[in-house]
């Protein structure tokens, strides 16, 4: 026979008023199993647990019921109160008589009898709890970073600053990413090389910080605190420990014409090549579809001219694997090009219709033409610019329904570097609205328009053309209402910042969640923004929806402190709801339906094969991983044999509660 | 005392919910002291997606005249996907309830989410006065109880 004790709380008059406690205790005193019931004015102060710690220990209950307000306002309280009687935390519920009856109802014999019911359930249940504990994992204190650029360094470094090891990847022969090919940066117009290259030094020198570049996620196994995590390193025919960087192999190498990546497009690169010349590692690989060695096994002049003897044709792609705790994705985002978007503005038709990151390309010092402003068709230095915000983002038609957020911010600055550069030059801006918000960011786009005359319409460009050399815009000034046609030089457009073009395939290695615009979703995108749903895998920077590098930087300090917490003990506690094997069952009635993991949102369902007495494979059963499962239960109620149970609600405790419930 | 038992029969709703959105949405109703019909009975689940069927049936069995499911809206579930499931089966087990002889006009499926104190107290009140207009169901325990039971 269970010894249960119920403990009706008045909650001053909040429950009292409606509510006959006294009455409740007295009738739940008869029920089996009740050991004990009292009620007293309020049972979460000092005394009122003291009465509940008491009575534990003077009715040796074996468990407790506490009919007072929501479990999700005082259950941690009170199961702490008999955790601390020595009582398993897990043997107490709360009977919800305050929320869902008091406050609710007005009629003193309908809440009543309706606490009555509602007590009596949660004895009907309690009496079938069985003793919990949280799920302790262990935690491999090493973190995945996916992306190295500012979001990825940024996180790298701050993770390794707290003391925890690191291994951050980039697909790119060095990391840096977007932020590196920029020219300046707003609101300031610092030069962005120069305040991101010593950070992408710092990281490849951190003695926590392991980086691999030139790589990629392959796959991912296990559960928080506890991945597997398989890496290709890609062959880069350069034995990156040999080669001191020199660059003879890239001076000498006969091929090219390659359109650089880095660049745009705007500048060419060889076949062995660093992206950039800051490039973290500074070691070239080699591009094996455009090498002449590799097709044709003609030339093999790097091999030739290196000293160290560190160009190996035959490497091959390599997997590596690692155990990681925690794993960050900072994939960042892909501009857009505007040709399959807006084919009126004639981008990738007329050379002198670029996009934006080809203009920070042009403004950016290392640069293809080293930071002069001149045009991609024949050099000559663009006297009128006009600016199109808005290429493609908010339009619904085009599919980026949403606001790409730092365009208004870079075509204010590219409006103002233009005319640092070229002073007698004019730069129009056509936009739809100028979203400034951010510190200083209001009073950088006036300084553009006051002190460098940039020229805004408010208003869409309808067609881009060609005449005569020159670029006619055609759109309209909605502000005056008339009709514009600015003969440019050069149009720039301000193309939607979409997620990467593998952005699906890595949610889906790494089984978190995008939104309909293949950003990833967060936890909450308010109280949980840089978590994910999936335990243990964490969002910085862009690749969760377009952020600028203050917000980016932000988000990956906040992905280092979640880590850091993560990973400051040495043991994981979690509540111990999770799916289990049914008692009496255990996993024989399984009859390796595997409906459950499919059932499951988590992939928290394992198989497990069961061997007879002679080591013959007998049949596969399902096994859960207490690691992985979040306790929905959904498994619990798609399982035919019925050998599943959720811990905390299993079928037995939720039929008794109902009979109870019903009371008849 | 006769009288008023006419008038107003005495029913019970039970009402499977989850943890996460409407338990939490009865809360807020609670907290924001919005009167309802008394006739409800809240059971607290993790996730719709953890509600079997045969909870329904024996809420039937034991004395409920009307059931309510409810859950997050779709696409809000704490746990992803739980909703859904839990939509797909609910679909499927009106059909069953009907053949089992339960009056689909006492089983009700709705989303309230953590926000929306006031649909369910509405929710609640819209059952209670259709099912008290219903009158009591027809009960079936025990084999022996229905054969004693006297229809009119």
């Amino acid at each position: 026979m269970s010894r249960i004790g119920v403990f009706v709380c008045h909650c001053g008059e909040n429950i009292g008023r409606t509510v006959d406690c006294a009455g409740v205790a007295e009738s739940c005193a008869k029920l089996p199993g009740v050991a004990v019931a009292v009620d007293y004015k309020y049972m979460c102060s000092s005394p009122g647990q003291d009465m509940i710690k008491n009575a534990i220990a003077e009715h040796h209950l074996d468990g407790v019921v506490v009919a007072a307000c929501s479990p999700r306002m005082h259950e941690k309280t009170f199961r702490g109160a008999c955790a601390q009687a020595g009582l398993n935390p897990y043997l107490c519920e709360m009977a919800n008589i305050r929320e869902h009856c008091s406050w609710v109802h007005d009629n003193r014999d309908d809440a009543t009898g309706k606490a009555n019911d509602i007590v009596r359930a949660l004895v009907a249940k309690t009496i079938r709890n069985r003793e919990l504990f949280p799920i302790k994992i262990p935690v491999t204190k090493r973190a995945l970073i996916v992306g190295g650029g500012i979001a990825g360094i940024q996180a790298a470094l701050d993770i390794a600053n707290a003391g925890h090891e690191v291994i951050l990847i980039d697909k790119n022969p060095s990391i840096g990413g977007r932020m590196a090919a920029l020219s300046e940066t707003f609101p300031t117009l610092d030069c962005s090389q120069c305040i991101l290259t010593p950070k992408m030094v710092d990281a490849a020198q951190h003695p926590k910080i392991t980086l691999l570049t030139y790589a990629e996620l392959v796959d991912i196994d296990g559960f928080v605190g506890n991945f597997k995590v398989k890496i290709r390193k890609k062959a880069r025919y350069v034995d990156p420990v040999k080669c001191t960087g020199c660059g003879v192999c890239t001076q000498k190498c006969p091929v090219k014409k390659i359109p650089s990546e880095f660049d745009e497009g705007l500048g060419n690169r060889h076949a062995i090549y660093t992206p950039f010349p800051q490039a973290v590692p500074n070691k070239p690989v080699i591009d094996a579809p455009h090498c002449l060695k590799l097709t044709n096994g003609k030339c093999g002049i790097c091999e030739k001219v290196c000293q160290v003897g560190a160009i190996n044709y035959e490497d091959t792609d390599r997997i590596v694997e690692y155990e990681v705790g925690a794993i960050v994705a900072a994939t960042g985002l892909r501009a857009l090009t505007a040709a399959d978007i807006y084919p009126e503005y004639g981008q990738g038709r007329y050379k002198d219709v670029i996009t934006a990151m080809q203009f920070e390309r042009l403004a950016s010092a290392s640069g293809p033409t080293l930071g002069q402003i001149k045009r991609p068709s024949d050099g000559k230095v663009p006297e009128k610019v006009v600016f199109i915000q808005c290429s493609g983002s908010r339009d619904c038609n085009a599919g980026y329904p949403y606001c790409s957020k730092i365009c208004c911010m870079y075509t204010a600055k590219h409006a103002m570097l233009y005319h640092h550069k070229v002073h007698d030059g004019k730069a129009y801006v056509f936009y739809m609205d100028v979203r400034a918000v951010g510190k200083n960011y209001d009073e950088f786009v006036r300084r553009g328009i006051e002190e460098d005359g940039a020229c805004y319409l408010r208003g869409r460009v309808a067609k881009v053309y060609e005449d005569e050399g020159s670029l006619i815009v055609k759109g309209i000034d909605t502000l005056s209402g008339q009709n514009m046609t600015i003969k440019a030089d050069m149009v720039v457009l301000a193309t939607a910042m979409a997620a990467q073009s593998d952005a699906v395939e890595l949610a889906q290695t790494l089984g978190i969640s995008y939104d309909q615009n293949r950003f990833y979703s967060e936890l909450h995108p308010k109280l949980n923004p840089v978590d994910t749903a999936t335990a243990g895998i964490f969002l910085a920077g862009s690749c969760s929806g377009p952020r600028d590098i203050p917000e980016t930087v932000a988000s990956s300090g906040a992905v280092a402190s979640k880590v850091a917490a993560l990973f400051s003990k040495d043991l994981l506690e979690r509540e111990p709801v999770v799916a289990t094997a049914k008692v009496f069952s255990a996993m024989n009635s399984c009859s390796g339906c595997l409906a459950c993991v499919d059932a499951c949102p988590y992939h928290a369902i394992e198989t497990e094969t069961l061997l007879d007495k002679k080591n013959n494979i007998e049949r596969v059963v399902a096994k859960v991983n207490e690691g992985l499962c979040q306790g929905c239960g959904s498994c619990v109620v798609i399982c035919r044999a019925g050998c599943l149970d959720l811990n905390g609600y299993t079928d037995e405790q939720m039929y008794e509660g109902i009979v109870a419930m019903g009371g008849r | 005392m006769q009288a008023e038992a006419v008038t107003k029969p005495k029913i019970k709703i039970f009402a499977f919910v989850c943890n996460w959105c409407t338990y939490a949405g009865a809360d807020l109703a609670g907290t924001s002291r919005i009167n309802y019909a008394a006739d409800v009975r809240i059971i607290r689940h993790t996730c719709t997606g953890r509600i079997d069927p045969l909870f329904l049936v024996k809420a039937f069995e034991n004395g409920a005249d009307a059931v309510i499911v409810s859950g997050c809206h779709p696409n809000d579930c704490h746990y992803n996907e739980g909703n859904y499931l839990a939509r797909r089966r609910w679909t499927v087990v009106r059909k069953l309830l009907d053949f089992m002889g339960i009056d689909n006009r006492r089983v009700y499926f709705s989303w309230v989410s953590a926000a929306e104190g006031a649909k369910w107290a509405d929710l609640v009140n819209r059952v209670s006065k259709s099912v008290s207009e219903l009158g009591p169901a027809r009960h079936f325990g025990s084999p022996a109880t229905q054969a004693q039971e006297v229809r009119p």
